[in-house]
């Protein structure tokens, strides 16, 4: 008889840390008839889970990652798996100290209490078996700890069994999925079928393989990390727990060396990337040790022991200390570096949960069952979304690519703007050849190469007299250009490469009930009307926000950004009624902006539509002739200045940028890039941006969005966003300034955004959710001469003229509240825009 | 003294035994490689002699450019230098392989010459006899103890419960068995000098094969090995008297 039941409501594929944990919250949060399989034994099926180093140092630079660290570090001690033992991430360079201050700032951001750095002669005291000549200083987390992830997976099975909830059947190989029109229907097993529409792949570096099945795609790389245990170290000779000292990360070697008992175990991510294919994983019974602990490659670990003698030599060094245990471990590597969580885009119903550490397992476990049971998680996982993903992102090369060229930077020194080097020029706009001979500097989105900036503009920072930054790392991926480029705007006018908007169309006859739904905003609009407008999470928090056009009775387009594009477009497919097609238009369309006081006279001498502010007003579009292109000209602006966005078929967005050029070059008109258009000229509208101000865990009131009435028809989030109304908010999103710039030593430094907000006096500020200020966003605003910060505030705080501070590299600097809500801290009347 | 060791690149087998296609060999992808366990004893034996007496540990193999890896393995428990009969990767049999060696233990003249017992992979338990009779030197086969004595040396035999003692003139060839000693965990220094340690490369002159191998051929598997005595505290009993059973308890 078959161990599997013939129906399930969910099965769960893996029994590692994150597949029992998605089962046990699955089980907390109601869901019945869980069946969870695994391919090998319990309770260590032979995954990355059963090798893994298993220790957590909470401190991120991604407030999404820390997040679900922090409430994994939270379950782990509730289960009672967790051995404090603190932790140092130490410093060899001068350079990674100051990675080290800067993860100070996001510690604070984040709420993560116990750190300090610590110098050299303090980390001997922590760590006696350190050499600490060889390090300037360190970084010291009193909560960094191991847990005992195989040991809180079968608790946490067991409580989930224990309920009635959950069915486990290890030892049996799924071998097929099976899709119905697009939505999962059975998981095929050696041991049978199980009918279920809903299933969970949790299966680390096999995830690829089992989304395969279903035609779904889970975008990861199985990749060899190196660690080796020596032992027996006289030193730990009386050890009676798993660890007693802190874990050392050898940063500026990639390598971290933690105590294992009596033993020391060394791992490394400094060794060249050695990525597999999932399908060339061995069996079970064909691995010599686990399918996931490959054969140890000595020569690539060669430098690596070479540092860790440098660093511990006491220990290393002992001639009686033999290496006892030394493996190629597998584990997951992403084009991002980041998990892959939620529903697939291409099969209804099929889960991953795919990708992720130990370190954040449990949270990613109650994210993941949050998700799939309310629509929404309490921590917003936007960024892990595996909706995000473009086709060309899902190749074999660009996952290859990326995850080779990110792994040597697991404990690297990531500027906040750094560019990917690898498999670049994926997707190229029409003005790819123009731009390149006005010499832009590209930044990737989406796979789009953008200009960011163009270096034929170099001369207007001198004509308008723009500063640039003297410390390296705020200048870093960034010029003064930016700024010149926005005050040629605000000056003349300026055309900008807006191809990575991610567009789609929504159709048919459910159109109009379908945009009403997914909308906060009134959509009954007039065919012609441009609406920037919030969509909401059940919850209230934001979903997106973008702009819709209504181009006719049944026929909406949707206008977002490039990075959150896919998942917008998942989001509005999911909620579409019947009647309605969603058609991704991306391919088909390109779009050029033209803002500035002259961009009227441009477009004007263009074509013979009346763009009169009275013949053209704003927020309207229809499409107008220019030369033989027939353009969807739409008037708004995120720059804060008067213009269009021109959409035309990408095949003539040549002949348009051509046309627009030739007719603004007596207006002294300038190529500008994304830096103006997604922080300059924003920052000083106090435009809101997704991903940064903008996320699932703030509502509409806190950011200031509540404009007019709540419409009387239904949409998602309506309930919660009338009761968020009622009530007063725990946060404001506000508008700073900084005060001074001035850092210790005299440099004029300038903050890029994360940072703590603090009081004056450096204590954090704490809103009623439990939430701090930070820095969602910072840039110049060069016609207002001021340093622009946004951040949320709490509402005591959250007040015009209040003085607080910023706290950047562990100094701070003081910043005055300028606006409390939307309003502009430039042209507030908007009278640019609406000239 | 100046000892000779003999070792042979084998895969490191764990799991399921899975052959190539033609059957010719086993697959080796997600396969290491090492010495057989009566090779390392052999090595550990000959460092601990030199470690005591003085002199020399050479390591020598014959097998594909990649056998520098246990080389140097050898290395790091405390072997000396390292001389690679490299070859192209195909089998060399007994008599071929043994014929190769003797060119070189001959340019060496060690005082004693270790090979394990047999080999992990074919197991022809052959070559150590070739070479010592080319040599015209005594052998003793299968020792689980090795010391030198009055310039003689003393191999203790395994033979059923008991064990035969020799004495041999040196120079003299042996063949250990796992069990001798217990070999040491390379230390990480060791592992790091092993990787300077001169590895000399040598062309041996090849010669066709007298032994063909025509295919391999994985044994039926003997089934389940492991019995479950029972779980939790209602196993102790059963557990009890397999102790009492093996004279443990």
């Amino acid at each position: 008889m078959s161990r599997l039941p013939e129906k399930a409501g969910v099965v769960v594929i893996g029994a590692g840390i994150v597949g029992n944990s998605v089962a046990c919250h699955l089980a907390r949060l109601g869901w019945s008839e869980i069946v969870q399989i695994d391919k090998g034994p319990l309770p260590n099926p032979g995954g990355s889970t059963g090798h893994a180093s298993n220790f957590i140092f909470p401190v991120d630079h991604s407030r999404e990652m820390t997040a679900l660290t922090m409430d994994s570090v939270r379950q782990y001690k509730e289960l009672d798996v967790f051995t404090q033992s603190g932790g140092i991430e130490v410093a060899r360079t001068e350079e990674r100290m100051e990675e080290l201050r800067r993860r100070m700032a996001s510690a604070k951001a984040w709420g993560i209490e116990g750190v300090r750095l610590v110098t050299p002669a303090e980390v001997k005291e922590l760590v006696p078996f350190i050499d600490e000549s060889v390090i300037v200083g360190g970084f010291h987390t009193e909560g960094v700890a191991v847990v005992d992830s195989l040991r809180a997976g079968t608790l946490m099975r067991e409580e989930a069994q224990a309920a009635g909830a959950l069915t486990v059947v290890p030892n049996a190989e799924v071998t097929g999925i099976d899709t119905e029109r697009g939505r999962v229907r059975r998981v095929r097993t050696a041991d049978g079928d199980v009918e279920t529409d809903t299933v969970v792949i949790a299966c680390g570096v096999w995830s690829p393989l089992l989304a395969k099945m279903a035609g779904a795609s889970i975008p990861l790389t199985p990749a060899i990390h190196q660690m080796i245990d020596i032992g027996p170290v006289p030193r730990f000779a009386g050890a009676t727990k798993g660890i007693e000292y802190p874990i050392v990360r050898d940063m500026d070697t990639n390598m971290y060396e933690r105590q294992d008992g009596t033993g020391l175990e060394i791992g490394s991510y400094a060794h060249r990337p050695i990525l597999h294919d999932p399908s060339a994983i061995p069996s079970i019974e064909e691995a010599a040790l686990s399918p996931t602990e490959f054969p140890f490659t000595e020569d690539d670990f060669a430098l690596q022991m070479e540092h860790a003698l440098e660093l511990m030599p006491e220990i290393v060094g002992d001639e009686s200390v033999g290496i006892k245990y030394a493996i190629n471990g597998l584990l997951s590597l992403t084009p991002d570096t980041l998990p892959l969580l939620g529903e697939t885009p291409e099969v209804g119903g099929l889960w991953s949960a795919a990708a992720v550490w130990v370190k954040e397992g449990p949270g990613v476990g109650r994210a993941v069952a949050q998700w799939m049971t309310h629509g929404e998680s309490e921590i917003d996982l936007q960024s892990s979304d595996i909706a995000r993903f473009y086709d060309c992102q899902k190749t074999a090369v660009h996952i290859r690519a990326r995850a080779s060229e990110a792994f040597n930077k697991t404990y690297g020194i990531v500027h906040p703007g750094e560019q990917w080097g690898s498999d670049r020029d994926v997707r190229l706009p029409p003005f790819h050849a123009r731009e390149q001979a006005l010499g832009a500097v590209f930044f990737e989105t989406a796979g789009w190469e953008r200009p960011h900036w163009y270096e034929s503009n170099a001369k207007l920072v001198d004509e308008y007299g723009v500063d640039g930054r003297p410390a390296e790392w705020d200048a870093r991926w960034w010029s003064p250009i930016i700024n010149a480029e926005h005050l040629a705007m605000r000056d003349r006018a300026a055309i900008f490469d807006l191809s990575a908007f991610c567009l789609f169309d929504v159709a048919g006859p459910g159109a109009p009930a379908t945009v009403q739904q997914v909308a906060m905003r009134q959509m009954d609009v007039p065919i012609g009307r441009g609406v920037y407008t919030p969509l909401l999470t059940p919850g209230g928090g934001f979903r997106s926000d973008l702009t819709i056009m209504r181009l006719g009775d049944e026929h909406f387009r949707f206008v977002t950004g490039g990075l959150h594009g896919m998942a917008d477009l998942k989001w509005v497919a999911d909620h579409a009624v019947d009647g309605a097609t969603v058609t991704d238009v991306t391919s088909a369309w390109t779009t050029l902006g033209l803002w500035g006081p002259r961009a009227r006279h441009i477009l004007a001498s263009l074509t013979s539509a009346d763009v009169s502010h009275e013949g053209f007003p704003f927020a309207r579009c229809r499409t107008i002739e220019i030369g033989p292109v027939q353009v969807l000209a739409s008037r708004i602006s995120y720059v804060g200045d008067l213009g269009w966005e021109l959409h035309v078929p990408i095949e003539q967005g040549a002949r348009l940028w051509d046309a627009v050029w030739e007719a603004g070059e007596p207006h002294g008109i300038i190529p500008a890039g994304i830096g103006v258009y997604g922080t300059t000229g924003r920052i000083e509208k106090g435009y809101r941006a997704f991903g940064f101000e903008l996320d699932g865990e703030y509502d509409v009131v806190e950011a200031d969005m509540a404009w007019g009435k709540v419409k009387d028809q239904d949409f998602v989030g309506k309930e919660a966003h009338v009761r968020q109304r009622s009530s007063d908010p725990a946060a404001i999103l506000c508008t700073l300034t900084v005060d001074d710039h001035s850092s210790g030593n005299g440099v004029a430094r300038y903050m890029l955004g994360h940072e703590p907000v603090v009081t004056r006096d450096g204590a954090p500020l704490i809103d009623a959710k439990g939430r701090r200020s930070f820095v969602t966003t910072a840039g110049m605003g060069p016609s207002v001469g001021k340093y622009i910060l946004m951040a949320y505030l709490p509402p005591e705080h959250a007040v015009e003229g209040g003085e607080l501070a910023v706290e950047y590299m562990t100094e701070r600097y003081p910043v005055t509240v300028a606006v409390v809500g939307s309003r502009a801290i430039f042209d507030p009347e908007n009278t640019r825009i609406r000239s | 003294m100046n000892i000779l060791v003999c070792v042979k690149r084998v895969p490191l087998t764990g799991g399921k035994m899975v052959l190539t296609a033609d059957e010719r060999a086993i697959e080796t992808r997600h396969l290491g490689f090492t010495i057989s366990p009566h090779e390392e004893c052999g090595v550990e034996e000959a460092v601990r002699m030199v470690e005591a007496g003085g002199g020399s540990v050479t390591v020598v193999t014959l097998g594909p450019p990649e056998a520098e890896e246990q080389l140097r393995d050898a290395m790091a428990l405390g072997a000396d230098r390292a001389i690679l009969l490299e070859t192209d990767g195909s089998d060399w049999d007994p008599e071929a392989t043994a014929a190769a060696l003797v060119e070189v233990i001959e340019g060496e003249a060690p005082d004693l010459v270790i090979f394990g017992n047999e080999s992990a992979d074919s197991g022809g338990f052959q070559v150590g006899i070739r070479v010592a009779h080319a040599l015209g030197r005594p052998i003793v086969t299968g020792l689980k103890a090795l010391a030198v004595d009055d310039g003689q040396l003393r191999c203790e035999q395994e033979v059923g419960s008991a064990r035969d003692v020799y004495r041999v003139p040196l120079p003299a060839v042996v063949t250990v068995k796992e069990g001798i000693n217990l070999p040491r965990y390379p230390s990480v220094p060791a592992k790091l000098r092993a990787r300077r340690k001169p590895v000399e490369r040598r062309t041996p002159p090849s010669r066709p094969p007298r032994l063909e191998m025509v295919r391999l051929v994985v044994p039926e598997s003997r089934g389940r090995q492991a019995e479950v005595l029972g779980e939790g505290p209602s196993a102790a009993p059963a557990v009890v008297e397999l102790f009492q059973r093996l004279g443990v308890a």
